[in-house]
């Protein structure tokens, strides 16, 4: 078992430093940062001094070499936009994301799998057609239109809801929480449903193909045989086994969630890590770029090696296999 | 359906507007991006000005109108005698936020923060040798030589309290390869009209007014809640929605529709800033044109061709949408040195252009790239398609290369560009800013952005003088030759001035500023 986590974390780390690597090719195409650095009034001289003391002009490699140095003691540098520590303003700013990302999986999860089940039970009915038909809108129209389409609706026509920002929000600690007002509540509603249409209805799809495959089973046609209630085999039978391909997939989802909340965060200028890379990839922020990529590689690193040690815990094969060292 | 929720809105807005009469003071202020810092002297950036505006003060201020105000100075005047050194007179009985009182140190201690290594500022300060403080309330700046027209430099420079400064470690400007960030970048003591009370950096700012400012009349404005909202169309709708009062940076197609909209109004005025057109000179063959022997553009036929096929009016109703001053000179109208001749365009000619062509020996025309940004000016790519399918017409087939500013500019800054599109904006309202930067020709100290190596060593050394020559007839007549110079040799070529739009909810009146810097202390609120 140790041996098994060890290995995992060495390929982990591996990946990283391969993200790093990818990210720092790229940057070299996205701009000159010193440009916006410098305004217009900057000579010639002036751009080629800061270019040089903030090291752009050292080849690939040594910049490479020097960021993963730094990160390793846990150094991203400043943000040439904003001027504070990158660290700093990744972590202001993760509560944001976090909370938004919860909340639009949870709002995923719940609604999933009650439309699924409820399509997968009435397959031939009328309102699952009507459901099945909307889900299909929802996951073709692009992000930024479903944002901007509710924001007319609910915050410029019925002016129900705001229609940017985060509301008020209270400090706890080092964390920054907008679930203890109503208006951090009622900033809350519009960009976790634009978040959570896509996961939505990618769950209540897989809910339904599991829920319809698993009522044709055997154990299910037998459980009629025994004459157990509608009830109780829908949801102690068929619902339990349904569940597990389900749970995987929604939480390897919770990572791109977090990730790629990008567009969401955008359209609501909501606070959080998503927006911040946006701005930085403007002005070509290198240092709060590589970060947020490397935290990105390391979200899906840390999500990926949780759902390996469970199926180590579960599968029976794989735990065999690693007694016997194989 | 839509009917009734058009009632429900009605009724929401009418519920609203009472709430914001009743307290008025507070004004929600939404702009694309947030000041990038609260380091005075650390970002030349308007963005950044505008909100420093509010918490700092500057010795000379701007109207809307461009004019040179007094403000922190009362009175400035060369040195009897002595056309090297500028005197500033200052004002008496102001105080910084934490109470300290504001003297002529501080002065001195500003110009000389904003004069050091790291400072973004520094250009704007590079005549001046050295500055003293004469009495409490007099500075005296000594120039490295005449410099007739500095007073014009300062209108972006803050001053800064020496003690605050010093106790919390600001006399260097924050320097970006320290991999650290100092004080003043979240904390400022100013002089302005309005407190910083908090600052969440890409969220919000809330400012409130100072109570011991100077000025006679306190502003109507005592609130200023300052959002920065990055995507355009939220930012209407946060508008629309009663979420905001005031919205900087309007998308140009939302701008009919919010005039029209009852509740709300757009003011319109014409901004410090020139759209352009740029071209490679001198010998050498294009990089990206398919004539390998010569440089079409070096022939004077030819620019004069391209002027006869740009079509500045259709370009104005086109792509702009009427939002835009159509003008024949690289220079926006506020700035000295503009006139009303030189700003006439000729009207398009394509037959004539041909003919030119045909003369110039190109009558099958060539080919050409054209380096464009995409996300820096209005509707820049758009006006580059334009002129794009206008060039065609006389024989020259432009590829577009279209790219964010931050791909676009290092490109036109290392010369490797034949043919491109920028915008400029002249923070001293005067013709010289132009010539130094774009005119000159290209060296360490001038002629940054002449990308298109423009060479006339005559200009260059009637553009040097413009720097030391302390009679104003004769500079401002140096400036009309030099302009003459530039317009007959069509060093470039421009297309518009910009138009600067600030919609709010009617019952707000807030004039245009040109360098788009609006100040909340001139917001007025009526019935």
């Amino acid at each position: 078992m140790l041996a098994f986590i060890l290995r995992r974390l060495g390929q982990s780390v591996l990946v990283m430093l391969v993200v790093a690597f990818i990210a720092f090719m790229v940057f070299r195409y996205v701009g000159d940062p010193v440009v916006s650095m410098v305004g217009q009034d900057a000579t010639t001289g002036d751009i080629e001094q800061l270019r040089t003391r903030l090291g752009l002009n050292d080849p690939f490699y040594v910049q490479f070499v020097r960021f993963v140095g730094n990160a390793l003691q846990g150094q991203f540098g400043i943000s040439y936009r904003l001027q504070q520590p990158v660290s700093q303003l990744i972590l202001e700013r993760l509560p944001a994301t976090i909370e938004l990302a919860f909340a639009s999986a949870l709002i995923a999860l719940v609604f999933g799998v009650v439309l699924g089940i409820y399509t997968a039970l009435k397959p031939r009915s009328f309102s699952s057609a009507v459901i099945m038909t909307i889900s299909l809108v929802g996951v073709s129209l692009p992000t930024f239109l479903i944002g901007i389409g509710l924001i007319y609706l609910f915050a410029v026509e019925l002016k129900v809801l705001p229609s940017f920002g985060r509301g008020q929000v209270v400090q706890l600690g080092w964390w920054r929480t907008g679930l203890l007002t109503e208006s951090g509540w009622r900033s809350l509603i519009l960009p976790a449903i634009t978040l959570s249409l896509f996961q939505l209805t990618l769950i209540m799809r897989l809910v339904r193909a599991e829920m319809l495959e698993v009522m044709r089973t055997d154990y299910i046609r037998f459980a009629r045989a025994r004459g157990l209630s509608q009830r109780a085999i829908n949801f102690g039978h068929a619902l339990r086994n349904t569940l597990v391909p389900v749970i995987t997939i929604a939480g390897l989802q919770l990572g791109s969630v977090i990730a790629f909340a990008i567009i969401t965060e955008t359209v609501f200028q909501w606070p959080g890590v998503g927006s911040l890379f946006v701005n930085s990839v403007q002005v070509v922020d290198v240092p709060v770029m590589a970060a947020y990529l490397v935290f990105v590689a390391l979200v899906f690193v840390v999500i990926n090696l949780i759902v390996d040690i469970l199926y180590f815990i579960v599968d029976p094969r794989l735990r065999d296999g690693a007694r016997t060292g194989r | 359906m839509h009917s009734s929720l058009t009632r429900i809105a009605a009724a929401l807005v009418a519920t609203t507007m009472l709430a914001g009469v009743a307290n008025a003071e507070t004004l929600r202020w939404a702009r694309a991006s947030d000041s990038l810092t609260l380091d005075p002297h650390s970002q030349n950036q308007g963005v950044t000005h505008t909100l420093g505006h509010h918490i700092y003060e500057t010795l000379l201020d701007r109207d809307v109108d461009g004019n040179l105000q007094p403000r922190l100075a009362t009175e400035w005047y060369l040195k009897e005698g002595d056309p090297t050194v500028w005197v500033f007179k200052l004002r008496e009985g102001v105080t910084f936020h934490d109470g300290a009182e504001f003297t002529a140190d501080d002065v001195v201690f500003s110009i000389e923060r904003a004069k050091s290594e790291h400072s973004n500022m520094r250009q704007l300060h590079a005549e001046v040798e050295s500055v003293a403080a004469v009495d409490d309330y007099t500075v005296e700046f000594q120039m490295v030589g005449p410099a007739p027209i500095y007073p014009n430099n300062v209108t972006n420079t803050f001053i800064m309290d020496r003690g605050w400064s010093e106790e919390h470690d600001l006399q260097e400007v924050q320097d970006f390869a320290s991999g650290e960030s100092n004080y003043a970048v979240l904390n400022a003591n100013g002089t302005g009209p309005y407190v910083l009370t908090s600052r969440e950096v890409d969220v919000q700012t809330v400012l409130t007014a100072f109570e011991d400012h100077w000025a006679e009349e306190p502003p109507a404005v005592t609130e200023i809640i300052y959002l920065p909202i990055a995507d355009a169309a939220t930012r209407v709708a946060a508008l629309l929605s009663g979420d905001v009062d005031l919205v900087q940076d309007v998308p140009v197609q939302d701008i009919e529709r919010l005039s029209s909209t009852e509740g709300f109004k757009v003011e319109t005025g014409p901004e410090n800033r020139i759209i352009y057109f740029g071209y490679r000179f001198g010998e050498e063959p294009l990089r990206s044109s398919n004539i390998t022997d010569s440089n079409p553009f070096n022939n004077p036929l030819v620019r004069e061709a391209m002027e006869l096929a740009l079509d500045r009016d259709a370009i104005r109703q086109v792509v702009m949408r009427g939002n835009s001053l159509p003008t024949g000179v690289a220079t926006p109208p506020f700035v000295n040195g503009w006139t009303e001749e030189l700003d006439a365009y000729p009207a398009p000619n394509v037959e004539r252009a041909r003919e030119l062509m045909a003369e110039a020996g190109y009558p099958d025309g060539f080919t050409v790239t054209l380096d464009t940004p995409n996300n820096r000016y209005v509707n820049d790519e758009a006006v580059s398609t334009a002129f794009v399918g206008m060039l065609g017409q006389i024989g020259i087939q432009v590829t577009l290369a279209s790219r964010p500013v931050a791909e676009h500019s290092p490109i036109i800054l290392a010369n490797e560009s034949d043919f491109y599109l920028l915008g400029w904006g002249v923070p001293t309202f005067d013709s010289a800013y132009i010539f130094n930067d774009l005119v000159h020709t290209k060296t360490e100290t001038h002629g940054t952005y002449n990308v298109g190596l423009y060479s006339n060593p005559e200009l260059d050394e009637k553009i040097i003088s413009l720097g030391t020559e302390t009679d104003l007839d004769v500079r401002n007549q140096t400036i009309a030759e030099i302009w003459e110079v530039v317009k007959a040799d069509r060093v470039l070529l421009p297309v518009h001035n910009q138009v600067l739009n600030y919609a709010m909810r009617e019952g707000i009146n807030l004039a245009v500023h040109p360098e788009d810097q609006p100040r909340m202390t001139t917001v007025t609120f009526s019935e």
